[in-house]
């Protein structure tokens, strides 16, 4: 087990170089700098102290390696659009609010939509199932703006119920957490149901019935187990999704949130924020992805992970 | 009284092609202490019949009619009015517990990720009250008497991790815990190695004779039936075509399609020739009139197609439903 992880762990560094070198690249091949825009009205000398400060007159590949030097120390630099406050200052005051609620959405999405997909595959009321799919239809299809903002007009201003703006009370994080909620939950739902429709008719669910174990137990002790196993497979990349924020959501109810900035970074061409946020990212997803498949492991007996210790 | 008597059982089962008929009216009974045997091919209705009396038809199957006695009580769904969740209930106590059935492939009917000893002390947990910790005592005494090795081990172990055989004998297991009165074995040895089949045979004749439990061993193999039963019922096209004690099956055969059966059995000491039997089962979406062997009997006749013979009685023991042996054979 120690062994498996500390391999994946050296692959996953190994990605992280090959996303920071491609990325670092690319990102220079698109036109504009981050001193374009009404910046770009400044005098030739003061862009070229600017363009030195930030090593901008070396060569790409020079930039590229001074980069890694002072990256692999933990020094991500400054923010080239917001001068003299470093990379980490930022993250670390955006990323908390944009965890707390991804791990919000996330856990919603988790219990709603094992939930609702254990009903629909379960109810007899043929009504039931057709209306939990239809609202699972629905959420993969329309767009988490619209639903969104339905919400807040509902919610926010016609109800008067729930605050709209920022998150600073338990009752801020409802409306957001479920417009990033909805597409997850409208997929695990489709996929509970599905899951858990071919896992009853498997025949060791004949043999527990031929145990005289009752249905309700059958469900709990006997498919869910199996039927979870697709689900682990969607959550974990969910999860790396979620708590990296999005874009959309953190604009519409103006969270300031790490989404945001990523975004923000791109359109402005702050290169050292986008190296940061993207090398950030990455690791979420690698390490998420290794809990994903230890946690697959420890479900399902026979996925083997250290073949050596089998 | 016999311990299980099903008497007219009708079982279909609803599909997009139309309702198949797959048991037609069978009547068949088990005494305890008895192993009797099914003989059929694929698709004749024994199985399902059997999973008709335990209750785990496929959701879109229903028993039609008839009637199913074990242990005295009425245990047919149609016997409960229509109470579904009466029936359910009922037949949750006593399977695993008073009825218990031993499945065909040891490699699908386990769950593969819960370990051997909590699919194996299941029952036990269901029908008795007993301490947790000798329930483990319980478990291991089991695979003990099923013949596994190192039971502690085993009991912790995934049902990958075992071989078919052992899985086969954990079905067993399983289907024993609450020692039952009555154990229906769904073609125990199919999935296995002949070295094995024998010897599974032989474990199950060897629980009976320890536990004094009736048993129906399905199969469509003869040379299983011929080790282990005493009695023999012979199902084609959803209907039970021959019956009688071991002997009478083997040595006089009445049905056409029973001397078929025997002369595709591999007899080392003669020389004959194995003879299949040409054509395939009836289809059993609209079965027909008459004789469900007609289409493949050599001796088929004007009126097999038309009309089914009822059950003509040989002997106390020996019973064949054919035209030929209704007019006094030929």
């Amino acid at each position: 087990m120690l062994r498996y992880t500390l391999k994946r762990l050296a692959v996953g560094v190994l990605t992280l170089a090959a996303l920071a070198t491609i990325t670092f690249f690319l990102m220079k091949i698109i036109p504009g700098s981050p001193f374009g825009g009404e910046l770009a009205q400044l005098s030739p000398e003061v862009r070229e102290m600017l363009y030195a400060q930030y090593n901008l007159d070396k060569s790409i590949p020079e930039q590229f390696f001074i980069y890694i030097r002072n990256a692999i120390t933990g020094d991500f630099g400054e923010s080239m659009t917001r001068k003299g406050t470093a990379v980490a200052t930022i993250i670390s005051r955006c990323l908390p609010a944009t965890m707390k609620l991804g791990f919000a959405a996330f856990v919603t999405a988790i219990v709603v939509g094992v939930l609702l997909g254990v009903i629909a595959a379960f109810t007899k009321q043929r009504w039931v199932e057709n209306l939990v799919m239809f609202f699972a239809t629905i959420g993969v299809s329309v767009p988490s703006f619209l639903y969104a903002i339905m919400l807040m007009i509902v919610f926010g201003v016609v109800l008067g119920w729930l605050p709209i703006i920022g998150l600073k009370t338990p009752l801020h994080y409802i409306m957001p957490a479920f417009s990033l909620a909805l597409y997850p939950i409208s997929m695990i739902t489709r996929l509970v149901r599905s899951s858990m429709k071919e896992v009853m008719k498997q025949d060791y669910i004949v043999l527990a019935k031929s145990k005289g174990t009752p249905t309700g137990r059958i469900i709990l002790g006997h498919a869910l187990k199996n039927c979870l196993i697709p689900v682990v497979t969607y959550a974990g990349p969910l999860l790396a999704f979620l708590i990296t924020g999005s874009f959309v959501i953190e604009n519409l109810f103006s969270i300031p949130g790490i989404g945001s900035e990523f975004v923000n970074s791109v359109t402005n061409r702050d290169y050292t924020m986008i190296m940061a946020l993207t090398i950030l990212f990455g690791s979420f997803i690698i390490v998420v992805n290794i809990l994903t498949d230890m946690l697959v492991a420890f479900i399902d007996p026979r996925v083997k992970l250290d073949k050596k210790s089998a | 009284m016999s311990l299980l008597e099903i008497k007219n059982l009708t079982t279909s089962f609803s599909t997009e092609q139309g309702s198949v008929q797959a048991v037609r009216g069978i009547s068949l009974a088990v005494d305890q202490g008895e192993i009797v045997g099914i003989v059929g091919e694929s698709g004749s209705g024994k199985s399902q019949s059997m999973y008709s009396v335990m209750g785990l038809l496929s959701e879109n199957g229903r028993v039609e009619e008839g009637s199913i006695l074990f242990d005295g009580k009425e245990i047919s769904p149609k016997y409960f009015d229509g109470n579904e969740k009466a029936y359910e209930k009922y037949m949750e106590s006593i399977r695993g517990n008073t009825l218990s059935m031993i499945f065909q492939d040891p490699m699908s009917f386990l769950n593969p990720v819960l370990t051997i000893e909590k699919q194996l002390v299941e029952p036990l947990k269901n029908h008795r009250k007993i301490p947790a910790a000798e329930l483990h005592q319980r478990a291991v005494e089991l695979l003990t008497q099923v013949g596994i090795p190192s039971p502690e081990e085993r009991l912790k172990q995934y049902p990958h991790q075992l071989s078919g055989g052992m899985r086969q004998r954990v079905i067993i297991a399983i289907a024993l815990a609450c020692t039952p009165k009555m154990i229906i074995a769904d073609e125990p040895t199919t999935a296995l190695d002949v070295t094995i089949q024998a010897k599974i045979i032989e474990l199950i004749k060897e629980l009976k004779e320890k536990t004094g439990s009736g048993v129906i061993l399905i199969t469509h193999d003869l040379g299983v039936v011929a080790s282990a039963c005493s009695r023999i019922y012979i199902m084609y096209g959803g209907k039970i075509v021959e019956t009688g004690l071991a002997d009478e099956i083997f040595y006089s055969p009445q049905h056409p399609y029973t001397q078929g059966l025997l002369a595709c059995v591999n007899n080392p000491e003669s020389d004959n020739e194995l003879q299949p039997i040409p054509g395939s089962p009836p289809d059993l979406i609209s079965p027909p009139a008459g004789c469900p062997f007609v289409d493949r009997c050599s001796q088929a006749m004007k009126i097999c197609k038309q009309y089914m013979p009822r059950e003509k009685r040989l002997s106390e023991t020996h019973g064949v439903s054919c035209w030929l042996t209704e007019k006094g054979g030929i």
